[in-house]
């Protein structure tokens, strides 16, 4: 691929372009879908937008591709640099989280790239979402340069230049619109699936076992029934609670996940999708809403509005009784294998 | 539709209004509008909206803000909570006793 450069005091700077092409496109649906996520970046430093000069504008930047992509894309037609932070790929709010979009590594970054040399103005426009890692007093003292935090979606940076570099609160906001949750869900659904994967495979060789021994018509009842209601479970768990969130009761996530797993219990028992005997029907009555109750707790790490203390709270208070209600219900449903009834 | 809320009166944040000198860089830097001008020092008009992400505290510079901000990613105390090596995790290394993506502040990923 041919890379264009500019040269500023003896320095190549990589230019990029603000169009994004079709690998990128691809590359951001990959990491939506959860492909590839951990290894989606670009090397920090300092890049060039147009042919930018000693007055351009500093946007600063994760090394997550999908966050400078979307950065580079709403700079057509400026020159301007875009100085990359080493946050091992990190998204800016998690790695601001952790601090790697840090204090620390910004220092780092305008000193290795000497980018006191490249400009003549002191100012750098960060994403807001970064000052929980970026103390922009910190930065100014030992730098010179002033932090100006930016609008939180790069889409508003075209306005808020306009604006004399001033966000209004509109800029400022995080929500967790339907969208915002929508594009989380594969994901999530990816989250567990493997876990679920062992338990579906597992459950269905079980199923064959009855108080006589084994047989193999038990896979073709039970063993169905076992597989599929456990992967409906978890879909509920996985999408329907996303996207029903708002609408769910309660402010802790495990009671809404707890609301929609009952729902999605009384649907399949409605539809007689639940078996006949007691011990394995009181078993889906059990895990069906454990499971959406635990899957819509672990929500709670996508969502942008979770309190760490709020999150800790929940842990402590639901997750025991989870783990009991699931134990329970997967000994019930283990104890009809054996019990009398139809399939018996 | 209103914007949602979390857990009732569990954020640690506080305002120390002796500190406080109104500078007004946390009202800048907050996402969901938790704190607003008050008299001479900031106020916390909405203390069930706040995540504790720590951008407030962070960049006041007196100190007049605090909040148990910790790493700030909930799924890793999750999967830490169930075992999970964090693989699904922003953080690959982690042991299974702690939250999968590092303890604490200056832990991570070393």
């Amino acid at each position: 691929m041919d890379v264009r450069y500019v040269t500023m005091l003896e320095s190549k700077i990589p230019v990029v372009e603000t169009r994004l092409d079709f690998n990128d496109l691809i590359g951001a649906l990959k990491v939506r879908l959860g492909i590839n996520r951990m290894n989606y970046a670009v090397e920090p430093g300092l890049y060039a937008v147009g042919s930018p000069d000693a007055e351009s504008l500093v946007f600063v930047s994760s090394n997550y591709k999908l966050s400078f992509d979307l950065l580079r894309k709403e700079l057509s037609g400026m020159n301007a640099f875009i100085l990359v932070l080493d946050t091992r790929g990190v998204n800016v709010w998690c790695a601001a989280g952790k601090g790697t979009f840090g204090t620390d590594e910004l220092i780092r970054q305008i000193r290795t790239t000497g980018l006191k040399d490249m400009v003549r103005h002191r100012e750098l426009v960060l994403p807001q979402l970064s000052a929980p890692g970026i103390a922009g007093y910190k930065v100014f003292s030992l730098t010179g340069f002033r932090v100006l935090f930016g609008p939180v979606r790069a889409a508003d940076i075209r306005e808020y230049l306009k604006n004399g570099k001033k966000a209004d609160q509109r800029m400022r906001n995080v929500s967790f619109d339907l969208l915002d949750r929508l594009v989380l869900i594969p994901v999530e659904t990816r989250m567990y699936s493997r876990h679920l994967v062992y338990l579906m495979i597992t459950g269905f060789f079980l199923s064959g076992l009855n108080r006589k021994g084994y047989s193999i018509t038990g896979l073709g009842t039970t063993g169905i029934r076992f597989v599929r209601n456990m992967l409906y479970a978890y879909l509920c768990g996985t999408c329907d609670g996303p996207i029903l969130l708002p609408w769910l009761p309660g402010r802790a996530f495990s009671v809404k996940g707890l609301v929609l797993g009952v729902f999605a219990f009384a649907i399949l028992a409605v539809n007689r999708l639940i078996g006949e005997k007691p011990a394995e029907m009181l078993a889906w009555m059990l895990l069906v809403p454990v499971m959406c109750s635990f899957l819509l707790l672990n929500f709670t790490g996508a969502s942008t509005f979770t309190s760490l203390s709020g999150v800790r709270k929940e842990l402590d208070e639901a997750l025991p009784i989870q783990k009991t209600v699931a134990a329970a219900g997967l000994a019930a449903w283990c104890w009809s294998l054996f019990s009398g009834g139809k399939d018996g | 539709m209103d914007r949602m809320k979390y857990i009732h009166r569990v954020a640690t944040l506080k305002v120390d209004a002796k500190k406080c000198t109104g500078c007004g860089i946390c009202l800048e830097v907050c996402p969901h509008e938790v704190l607003a001008a008050g008299g001479k020092a900031v106020e916390i008009i909405d203390l069930d909206a706040c995540m504790e992400c720590g951008a407030c505290s962070m960049n006041c510079p007196f100190q007049a803000i605090s909040v148990n901000a910790g790493v700030g990613c909930a799924a890793a105390f999750i999967l830490g909570s169930v075992g999970s090596n964090g693989e699904s995790c922003c953080c690959p290394e982690t042991s299974t006793s702690e939250p999968a993506c590092c303890g604490g502040p200056g832990k991570c990923c070393e």
